[in-house]
């Protein structure tokens, strides 16, 4: 879906590594949380409460609240505005989970 | 008690606290992104993009804000949500799981402008995203979509994003151009004042031509669009005026825009009298000349009170920071006046080619109304088709299809249906948008747990009796 740019004159950026459910994963510093997701290939954060369809981040900017996850235990965090630390454990938030 | 609290830290927000730091006063700023900028100006700072010539000269304009933002007069706290502002100009702040509440005596609202609701079939799958999220990973984190990707609709930020791909090396498989017949045409008489700012147009037909230059696809007078997939986006689907059936592209990533609208959360939950933009098809508060609403000591700043863009936004923000300092007469009278009259010039120069822009630019009613199997609300997943039956029930305003439906009762608050909404009522009830009136908004404007609200509401008591001021002590919800 998505990938990083590397271009010649670019910073490479410390690496931070969370995990998403089950899965270790790399991210670059300075990334939020659904940036993260994207650019490691993470196709759905979460599923939502009426239908169960899965969703994916889709505005970037606090709006939509598409990208709500479980963040170090904490539900329905915006992952486009929180940024992604090394050590994170991210969670997808599945129907009702994050309470309704 | 603060002098001033602005809202948001583009580049209306900026200019205000720079402005009102200029006489003397002491402004806070708070901002949810974790450094300023805005939207526009997002990351600009910490871009991986250092090359100026990828994302544009426009952009790092930005430079010279976020420099004098660094005055040591003006408490700027990043990563600082709102949860809550009050008539009396009582603000929650949420930071990290530190909440508080502050108090001002001139409040200004630079909160922006987001994309305007784009509901085609299949615009909830993952995969379809929006241009300005497109841009926003660019900027932020050199994140790009991988092939292929289509980008679909009608605006000067969706031929940005094109161009800006183009110049780091992303390819596009189409550009599907919403933009209906006639456009142009109608945009004819507005040339005249386009032409009074000819440095915005001139950048527009430069990313024209880039796009032309460069050989991408660009599919015109696209009169329908699907997302389609299962589970994720597999393709696009379009069909273009006066041609019949349906063309389809494999696409992995499809950003959509039509243009930008006020973020009026806040105004709207504040009870502000908003009047409706028939040019610019949006609500947006009504301002007076110092950009006040009609709540005492409250003003609004940049694209949040009418869509005028980056550069007026700026302008906006140095005459709302100069009538907060004559309020509080940190500036005479006089001086006020003249300084005030030599900002409206500038500002109506600048924002001479709107009508221009909004007229080329307009969305067709197909895609502000829906067919009936498309999604209105993505969070409880509503229907255009549910909204016209509630509105064959008898529903005449959307807060009665909210309580009918559950549209516009999930967690982004009505933000992506709201407009949509109050759209497909008044069309389908054959009245006006203004009687047909948009949500009633309640804070929390961002999600709070209660603990959270606890704590504030000890620091309120706390504030409420410090001296000078009364505010009225939080409910917990």
């Amino acid at each position: 879906m998505f990938q990083r740019l590397s271009l010649p004159d670019m910073p490479r950026g410390s690496e931070v590594s969370f995990r998403f459910g089950e899965q270790e994963l790399q991210a670059r510093e300075g990334d939020s949380v659904a940036a993260a997701l994207l650019a490691s290939d993470v196709l759905a954060c979460r599923s939502t409460p009426v239908s169960g369809s899965p969703r994916a981040p889709y505005c970037m900017m606090g709006v939509c609240f598409e990208c709500l996850v479980e963040v170090d235990g904490v539900p329905n965090v915006q992952a486009c505005q929180v940024p992604v630390r090394d050590g994170m454990r991210i969670r997808p938030q599945h129907g009702t989970e994050g309470g309704r | 008690m603060h002098d001033v609290v602005i809202l948001g830290s583009g580049p209306a927000g900026m200019s205000a606290a720079i402005t009102a730091a200029e006489y003397g006063l002491a402004p806070l700023v708070v901002d949810e992104q974790p450094a300023p900028g805005g939207q526009v100006y997002r990351a600009i700072q910490g871009t991986p993009l250092r090359n100026r010539t990828l994302l544009g000269e426009a952009y790092w304009q930005g430079e010279a804000l976020v420099d004098r933002l660094r005055d040591t007069r003006i408490d700027y706290r990043p990563a600082t949500r709102v949860w809550q502002l009050t008539r009396q100009r009582e603000i929650g702040l949420l930071r990290g799981e530190r909440a508080e509440l502050v108090q001002a005596h001139q409040v200004i609202l630079a909160t922006g402008a987001m994309e305007r609701p784009f509901p085609i079939p299949g615009w909830t799958l993952p995969g379809v995203m929006t241009a300005g999220s497109g841009q926003i990973l660019l900027k932020s984190s050199g994140v790009v979509p991988q092939a292929p990707l289509v980008i679909a609709g009608t605006g000067p930020l969706l031929l940005l994003l094109a161009v800006q791909y183009l110049r780091v090396g992303v390819p596009i498989a189409a550009l599907l151009d919403t933009t209906p017949p006639g456009r142009y045409r109608q945009g004819l008489p507005h040339l005249p004042g386009a032409l009074r700012n000819p440095r915005t147009l001139a950048k527009g037909l430069r990313w024209l031509r880039e796009l032309r230059h460069a050989g991408v696809r660009h599919i015109k007078q696209v009169s329908s669009l699907r997302a389609e997939g299962d589970e994720r986006l597999e393709r696009v689907a379009w069909q273009c005026h006066g041609q019949d059936g349906w063309k389809t592209l494999e696409a992995s990533t499809l950003l959509l825009h039509q243009g930008v609208i006020p973020h009026t959360q806040i105004t709207q939950a504040l009870g502000c009298e908003h009047e409706w933009d028939a040019r610019q098809l949006a609500w947006r508060p009504r301002l007076d000349e110092w950009l006040r609403t009609d709540i005492e000591g409250i003003a609004v700043a940049g694209d949040g009170g009418g869509i005028v863009g980056a550069q007026a936004a700026e302008l906006q923000g140095r005459l709302a920071g100069l009538g907060a300092a004559h309020a509080l007469g940190a500036i005479p009278a006089g001086q006020a006046a003249k300084e005030a009259h030599r900002q409206r010039s500038r500002l109506a120069r600048e924002t001479a080619i709107r009508p221009f822009l909004d007229t080329l630019y307009r969305p067709a009613p197909q895609w502000r109304l829906p067919a009936d199997d498309t999604l209105v609300c993505r969070c409880e997943e509503v229907t255009a088709g549910e909204i016209r039956r509630m509105a064959e029930l008898g529903c005449r305003g959307p807060n009665q299809t909210k309580a009918f439906t559950r549209c516009g009762m999930g967690p982004c608050q009505g933000r992506l249906c709201g407009l949509t909404v109050s759209e497909l009522l008044a069309d389908a009830n054959g009245q006006s948008i203004e009687e047909t009136g948009y949500y009633h908004l309640r804070p929390p404007f961002t999600p709070i747990t209660l603990g959270q609200l606890a704590a504030a509401s000890q620091a309120s008591k706390a504030l409420s009796a410090g001296p000078g001021a009364s505010p009225p002590s939080p409910e917990p919800h």
